[in-house]
C-alpha cells in the first residue's frame, strides 16, 4: 500500500473549478425525475380551480374507468392518513392563528391550487388525463385578494379562527418610554412611505419532483424529492404521517434550485408518502411548470409603512415600520417568520438610538401561500429603509449619498451594539460604499447626467444606490428560541481521515447549485493538508448524514463550513496524539502545517498526516486509550448571526416616451468577509443582483380580484432572460468575521437583497427632474409610463 | 406510430403514441434524462437539443415528426471521454450553478456558434434568450460563450 506524502496547500481563496459542473454538464447528473425507478404509480393531484369555494361533492366514477387509473383518494377519504397537520415550525407569537392544513382540502379550498383529489395511475399520462374526468361541484365563496380587505374581516376565510388576522408581532424598544413618539415630535425632517412588496414566484427552473419508495417489509420508506431540506422533512414527514422517525430516510437527489421555495414541507410529499405505504408500491410525483406557480410557495407580499424621524443634520433620531404581511391561505413551514427575519433591519446600516417601534400583522388571503424567497424578510426591510432614506435626502434637498455618511455605522464602531440588542459582528459600510462610488464613476455619471438630462430630452439617465446589511448565518439556537421558532440552528459535521489518507466530510447543508462540495473539500484541504480532490463531500441523503439543518438564509458557509473547519480541528487533536506517541514527544511540543506534524525545533522528527491515518486504521501502535480510526464529529451552534454588507450601484437609462428601462452598468460591492472561493461568490452575486433586477423590473404575481394567477406560466411571468440583463461588475472589499475561525459571513442572498432599491432608485433619479418621486415594483414600461403622466400633468398620485 | 430516430449516433426503432413530445420520447423512451423540462410553454428552453444539426427545443416537436431526424442530446456531447470545448468553457468561467437549464442551454450555445461562430456580447445575449436560467443571471454563461468562441 502507499502511502501518499502530505503536500503544504493554499487552498482557501482561490477560484478553483467546480467539481459538481461535469456530471451536470453532460447530463449524467440525476435530479429526482431522472431516477429509474420501477414499478412506481404516478400521482397526480387535482387542484381547486376557484379561489374560496365549498366543495360540494365528488364523483371519482368516470376518472377510475380510464385505463392505468389505479386509485383516486379525495380529503375525506386522507383523514385517517395523518397523524398531524402539515407543519408550520414558526408559531412567532402564543397567541398565532393557524388554521388546520392538510394535503388534500375536504370541505372547502382556500386558494386557486388548492389540492382536492390524488390520483393514482400505472403511467404520468393516465394520472393526467384522469385529472379532466373529476367531477366536483363546488359553492364559489367571496375571495379575499387584498390584504387591507383581509385585514378588515369583512370575509373571513377560516371561519374557525374569527379573523384573518394570523398574528401582530412587535418590536418596541426605546431607550425611555414613549421617546419614539417624541423624537417624531421633535425631529427637524420627517418622512412617510408606502411601499408593496409584489407576491414573486421563485420560478426554481427544476420544478419540484418527488419519488417515494417503501421498503416491502418492516414499514421503511425512503423518500427522494427536489428539497432543500432532508433533514427537517425527514423529522416533519415522520411526525406528520405518525411514522418512527428512524424508518424515514430522506435523499435529496441533484435539486434545480431552490431560492426557498424547496424550504418547506409540502402536500404532495406527504402525498407520495402515506399512498406509497397505503399501496405499497413506490409513488412519484413530478410537477408542471404552471402547477408550480400555483402549488410551490411565492415569495414577498408585503405592504409596508416606514416613517424616519431626523435632526437638522439628517441623523436619524427614530424609525417607525407598520408592516401588513399575506400569508396566502395557509402557514407554511416558516411563513409567519418571514417578515421576522426582517425585522431588526428597517435601520439598515445606519447608527440610530433606541428609538424604534416595528410591528408586523400578518394576514390569510385565498392565495397561494407564501414563505422564505430568497432573502426572506431582508430584502423587504432593506427596500424599505433604502427608499426612505432617498425620500429624507429628497425632503432635505441633500445628496443621498452624504446622508447615508451622515448615518453609517462607523468602521471603529464594530463589533456594534444595535438598538435590538443584536451585536453586528463586522463592517466598514464607508468603505464599500466609496469604492462602489469610484467604480461607477459618479462624478462622470453625474456631469453625464447634467449633459444628457435636459428639458425636453426624452432618454434620462439616473444613477441608483443602495447600502445594505444581511443579517444571515441562521442562526444561533437561543435567538432562534427568543423568536419562538421550533428548531435550533446548529450544522453538524463528521471528517474522516480514511486509511490511505483520503478525507470523508459529511455535512448537514444540502447544497441545489452553490457548490458545497467544491468549497467543503477546499476547506478540509487546507485545514488538513491534503489535496481538495482527495476530500469527497457527502451530503444530502439522511442515512449518510444524520444530522443537520439544511440548506436556506445563507447559512450553509458560516454555519456548516465552520463546523467542517472544526471537526477537522477534532480530528487534528486526535491525530497530534497518535504522532506525540509515535514520535515519542509531548503533544504540545508538535506542531501541525502542510499535513504534517513536526517536532518544534526538530523538523526531522516528523509524520505526515498519511502515515497517522494508515496507523489509526491499523491500530497496532496506539497511546494508551486511544480509539481506533480518525474521525471526529462536531455539531456547531454560531454564537452570532453574520452580517455581510455591501454597496450596489447601477446607472440607468429611462425612455420617458415608452417608458422602458434600460440598466447600462450595474456595480455590486459585497463584503461576505473571508471568501473561500471567489469565483463561486462572483456568480451568487451575479444570480443574486439578478433576481432583485427581477423584482425590480420585470416580475410579479398577478391576481384578479377573484383570486386567479394571470402570471401562471412563463409566457406571462417574466423571469428575465439573457437579452434582458446587463453585465454586473463585481467589487469585495473584505472585513472578516471576528465570530468564527474562518473569518466568513455568506454570500447567498446578498445580490437579492441589495439590487431591487438600486434599480428602483435609479429610475426615480432618472426622472426627477418630471417630478417623479415613487415607483412601484415591478418598474415596467406601462407603470413607468404611466408614472410620468400622472407626474407631468399632475395627475392622481 | 412507428418511427426511426437516431439519438448520438445510435438508431432507436419503435412504437410511439402520436401525442408523445420529442422531449419524454428522449427521456422515456430512450431512456437519456440529460435533456430536461423546465415549463410547459416552450419558455425556457431546458429541453433544447439538436435536430439535424440545429438547436430545437424538444418540447416544441412531436416525436413522430422526429421520424428519421439525426438528434444529437447533451449526453452526445462529448468525445471518448473529452467535454466538448463548450462544456469546458461553462466549467471553466462558472456558467453555472444548479444544472438544470445547462444542458439546454450548452447545446443552444453550440447552435449560437454553429450559427455565428465570433458573437458579440450582445449577440451572445439575443441567442441565448430563449433559454432561461435562474441561478447565474446569465453573466458567466455569456463570458462561457464568448470564451468558448475565441476558443474556436
Amino acid at each position: 500500500m502507499t502511502i501518499t506524502e502530505n503536500k503544504p496547500t493554499k487552498i482557501i481563496g482561490t477560484r478553483l473549478l467546480r467539481r459538481e459542473d461535469p456530471p451536470l454538464l453532460t447530463g449524467e447528473a440525476k435530479f429526482t425525475n431522472d431516477l429509474n425507478i420501477p414499478g412506481a404509480l404516478h400521482l397526480s393531484v387535482l387542484r381547486s380551480p376557484f379561489a374560496h369555494a365549498k366543495i360540494k361533492s365528488i364523483d371519482v366514477s368516470a376518472a377510475l374507468k380510464i385505463i392505468g387509473v389505479v386509485a383516486i383518494y379525495t380529503g375525506k377519504d386522507l383523514q385517517s392518513a395523518w397523524a398531524a397537520p402539515m407543519p408550520c415550525a414558526w408559531p412567532v407569537t402564543t397567541d398565532m392563528k393557524n388554521p388546520p392544513h392538510y394535503p388534500l382540502a375536504s370541505d372547502k379550498v382556500n386558494y386557486v391550487g388548492d389540492g382536492v383529489a390524488a390520483i393514482l395511475a400505472t403511467n404520468e399520462t393516465a394520472s393526467r388525463d384522469a385529472l379532466d374526468a373529476i367531477d366536483v361541484e363546488y359553492e364559489p365563496l367571496k375571495a379575499v385578494v387584498d390584504l387591507e380587505d383581509a385585514l378588515s374581516d369583512k370575509n373571513i376565510i377560516h371561519k374557525d379562527l374569527g379573523t384573518n388576522k394570523s398574528y401582530t408581532w412587535p418590536l418596541l424598544v426605546e431607550e425611555t418610554p414613549g421617546c419614539v413618539e417624541e423624537a417624531f415630535k421633535k425631529a427637524r425632517y420627517k418622512v412617510k412611505e408606502r411601499y408593496v412588496q409584489q407576491r414573486l414566484i421563485p420560478m426554481a427552473m427544476e420544478p419540484r419532483a418527488i419519488a417515494a419508495v417503501p421498503q416491502p417489509f418492516g414499514g421503511d420508506i425512503t423518500l427522494y424529492s427536489s428539497t432543500q431540506i432532508p433533514h427537517i422533512l425527514k423529522v416533519m414527514s415522520a411526525l406528520t404521517l405518525g411514522i418512527p422517525e428512524q424508518q424515514v430516510r430522506v435523499v435529496a437527489p441533484s435539486v434545480g434550485g431552490g431560492f426557498g421555495s424547496k424550504l418547506d414541507v409540502y402536500a404532495e410529499e406527504l402525498l407520495c408518502m402515506a399512498l406509497a405505504r397505503k399501496h405499497n408500491t413506490p409513488v412519484r410525483w413530478v410537477e408542471e411548470r404552471s402547477e408550480n406557480s400555483h402549488a410551490t410557495i411565492q415569495g414577498r407580499g408585503q405592504i409596508q409603512h416606514i416613517e424616519l424621524a431626523a435632526d437638522e443634520k439628517g441623523k436619524i433620531t427614530a424609525v417607525r415600520v407598520r408592516i401588513i404581511g399575506d400569508m396566502g391561505a395557509y402557514l407554511q413551514l416558516v411563513t409567519p417568520g418571514v417578515p421576522l427575519l426582517g425585522a431588526f433591519l428597517y435601520a439598515g446600516v445606519y447608527d440610530i438610538p433606541k428609538a424604534y417601534d416595528f410591528s408586523c400583522t400578518s394576514v390569510f388571503t385565498n392565495l397561494t401561500p407564501t414563505d422564505a424567497y430568497r432573502g426572506a424578510g431582508r430584502p423587504e426591510a432593506t427596500y424599505a429603509i433604502e427608499m426612505a432614506i432617498e425620500a429624507l435626502a429628497r425632503e432635505m434637498k441633500i445628496d443621498s449619498f452624504e446622508l447615508r455618511k451622515r448615518n453609517y455605522i462607523k468602521k471603529e464602531q464594530f463589533p456594534y451594539t444595535a438598538f435590538s440588542g443584536l451585536t453586528y459582528d463586522s463592517g466598514d459600510h464607508l468603505l464599500a460604499a466609496e469604492k462602489a462610488v469610484k467604480m461607477t464613476d459618479l462624478a462622470g455619471v453625474r456631469a453625464q447626467q447634467k449633459k444628457q438630462n435636459v428639458p425636453g430630452a426624452t432618454k434620462l439617465l439616473g444613477v441608483g444606490m443602495s447600502s445594505y446589511f444581511e443579517m444571515c448565518g441562521l442562526a444561533p439556537s437561543r435567538v432562534l428560541a427568543s423568536l419562538n421558532y421550533s428548531a435550533g440552528g446548529w450544522e453538524a459535521a463528521t471528517v474522516r481521515v480514511l486509511p490511505t489518507n483520503k478525507v470523508q466530510v459529511i455535512t448537514g447543508t444540502s447544497p441545489h447549485g452553490q457548490g458545497h462540495e467544491t468549497s467543503w473539500a477546499m476547506i478540509a484541504s487546507e485545514k488538513l493538508g491534503v489535496a481538495p480532490e482527495d476530500v469527497d463531500v457527502l451530503h444530502s441523503d439522511t442515512a449518510i448524514s444524520a444530522l443537520g439543518l439544511d440548506t436556506y438564509g445563507s447559512r450553509s458557509l458560516p454555519v456548516g463550513g465552520v463546523a467542517i473547519a472544526l471537526a477537522c480541528d477534532k480530528v487534528i487533536e486526535k491525530a497530534k496524539l497518535i504522532a506525540a506517541h509515535q514520535l515519542e514527544c509531548a503533544a504540545e511540543d508538535l506542531q501541525f502545517a502542510g499535513g504534517t506534524f513536526s517536532v518544534k525545533g526538530s523538523p526531522d522528527r516528523a509524520l505526515p498526516l498519511a502515515a497517522i491515518a494508515f496507523g489509526a486504521f491499523t491500530a497496532h501502535n496506539l497511546p494508551d486509550g486511544c480509539e481506533p480510526n480518525l474521525e471526529a464529529q462536531v455539531s456547531y451552534d454560531p454564537p452570532n448571526f453574520s452580517w455581510p454588507f455591501g454597496t450596489h450601484m447601477c446607472v440607468v437609462e429611462v425612455d420617458t416616451e415608452t417608458g422602458a428601462v434600460k440598466i447600462l452598468k450595474y456595480i455590486a460591492v459585497d463584503d461576505c468577509g473571508n471568501q473561500i472561493n471567489p469565483l463561486i461568490v462572483e456568480g451568487q452575486v451575479h444570480g443574486g443582483v439578478v433576481q432583485g433586477i427581477a423584482q425590480a423590473l420585470f416580475e410579479e404575481a398577478v391576481y384578479d380580484s377573484d383570486g386567479n394567477l394571470k402570471t401562471a406560466t412563463l409566457m406571462e411571468y417574466l423571469v428575465p432572460a439573457a437579452s434582458d440583463l446587463p453585465s454586473i461588475t463585481t467589487g469585495h472589499t473584505v472585513t472578516p468575521s471576528p465570530t468564527n475561525q474562518l473569518g466568513v459571513k455568506g454570500i447567498g442572498e446578498a445580490g437579492t437583497i441589495g439590487a431591487a432599491p438600486t434599480v428602483i432608485t435609479a429610475i426615480i433619479d432618472a426622472l426627477s427632474s418630471l417630478g417623479v418621486t415613487s415607483m412601484a415594483m415591478p418598474a415596467s414600461p406601462q407603470t413607468v409610463w404611466r408614472t410620468i403622466q400622472e407626474a407631468t400633468r399632475g395627475g392622481k398620485k | 406510430m412507428k418511427v426511426s430516430i437516431t439519438v448520438n449516433g445510435k438508431t432507436h426503432d419503435g412504437d410511439v403514441e402520436p401525442r408523445t413530445l420529442l422531449v419524454h420520447y428522449i427521456r422515456e423512451t430512450v431512456g437519456l434524462t440529460g435533456t430536461n423540462v423546465g415549463c410547459d410553454t416552450s419558455s425556457c428552453g431546458a429541453c433544447t437539443i439538436h435536430m439535424n444539426g440545429e438547436a430545437v427545443k424538444s418540447c416544441t416537436i412531436l416525436a413522430v415528426q422526429a421520424d428519421g431526424a439525426n438528434l444529437t442530446t447533451i449526453e452526445g456531447l462529448a468525445k471518448d471521454g473529452v467535454m466538448h470545448p463548450m462544456q469546458t468553457a461553462f466549467m471553466e468561467n462558472h456558467g453555472l450553478q444548479c444544472g438544470y437549464c445547462t444542458p439546454g442551454m450548452v447545446m443552444a450555445a453550440v447552435g449560437l456558434l454553429n450559427e455565428n461562430p465570433k458573437p458579440t456580447e450582445e449577440e451572445v445575449r439575443l441567442g441565448l434568450e430563449g433559454n432561461l436560467c435562474r441561478c447565474t443571471g446569465y453573466h458567466n454563461i455569456v463570458k462561457s460563450v464568448l470564451a468558448a468562441a475565441g476558443a474556436k
